[in-house]
């Protein structure tokens, strides 16, 4: 018999509470995000979007998606597929020289 | 006989398993996620090799109206919240919980697609038609693909409501949600990309 708390993870995962931990920092982030457009962030302003962006996007896979808690192997897939289309859509966009324009 | 009954009853239990011990209908959802990178990525490097071609249409910068995507992007992060706590329920066997937390996703996903439909509305209106410029072609093009998703999204969301209603799910409950949340958090994290890449950073 199960004595574990409703409020604590199940098969795998975190609790509820932990969950709304991450909502909170990915809303935080956001806001932040949204901050870029009003106020100058000079040379920092496509990096700090950049590193924003990637935060969020690891957040959500790792925590919300489970694969921080799931097996490697849906790691694999989800991010070969990932590295697929970045390097080959970057290889496309560097042929139509879109990083010298 | 008896252990192959209780074997075939903990595959219906858990779901259909492979030789790697992982469940074949997340292996199919992960692999399929991870087709539909490829998908998206033709999509968004598209706009990015199209943005400055506007022809004698409106810019990026005088049409976007960063504010009110900013909020329909807030409204589907959280729905990424309350779908994970559908997940959760789901694995403690509370239905009247996951159809809530169903419920909520549903709803706040549907407002983001009536957001989105405001907001193409809105560009049409100010001159951005669908084939007036390479711009608006490859936007409305990669926005109205990631609604489109959406939209499948809420039908998934709504019709897993309705099978755990009628108790319609054979196998493992709390899998069938995960599926759900799977694809759910992946338009997510489209819109994470779409909203940087497309929204904020200027032309």
């Amino acid at each position: 018999m199960s004595t574990e708390p409703q409020t604590q993870s199940h098969e795998h995962g975190m609790s509820d509470a932990g969950y709304i931990k991450i909502a909170l920092i990915l809303a935080a982030i956001t806001a932040l995000e949204v901050s870029t457009y009003y106020v100058d962030f000079g040379p920092l302003f496509m990096p700090s979007l950049m590193i924003m962006m990637v935060v969020k996007f690891v957040m959500v896979v790792s925590y919300f998606m489970h694969l921080k808690f799931d097996s490697k192997i849906f790691s694999f897939l989800f991010y070969t597929g990932l590295g697929l289309a970045l390097f080959v859509y970057i290889v496309a966009l560097a042929t139509f020289k879109f990083f010298i324009a | 006989m008896a252990e192959t009954a209780t074997h075939t009853d903990h595959a219906a239990d858990h779901g259909h398993h492979s030789s790697t011990g992982l469940s074949n209908n997340k292996l199919a959802m992960w692999l399929f996620l991870g087709s539909e990178c490829l998908l998206f990525g033709g999509l968004i490097s598209t706009y990015m090799l199209y943005r400055g071609r506007v022809q004698d249409g409106p810019h990026p910068s005088q049409i976007y109206d960063i504010p009110f995507t900013s909020v329909s992007s807030f409204v589907l992060l959280m729905s990424s919240l309350t779908m994970v706590l559908a997940v959760t329920s789901a694995q403690r066997n509370d239905d009247n919980r996951t159809n809530l937390w169903l419920t909520v996703t549903a709803l706040l996903g549907a407002t983001f697609v009536g957001g989105q439909v405001y907001e193409f509305t809105t560009f049409y209106r100010e001159g951005l038609g669908f084939t007036t410029s390479l711009f608006s072609s490859s936007f409305y093009s990669l926005t109205g693909f990631h609604g489109v998703h959406v939209s499948v999204g809420v039908i998934m969301l709504l019709s897993t409501m309705g099978i755990i209603k009628r108790n319609r799910i054979t196998g493992n409950k709390s899998e069938v949600v995960e599926l759900v949340g799977l694809y759910w958090h992946f338009v997510d994290i489209v819109w994470i990309v779409i909203f940087t890449l497309i929204y904020l950073i200027p032309s």
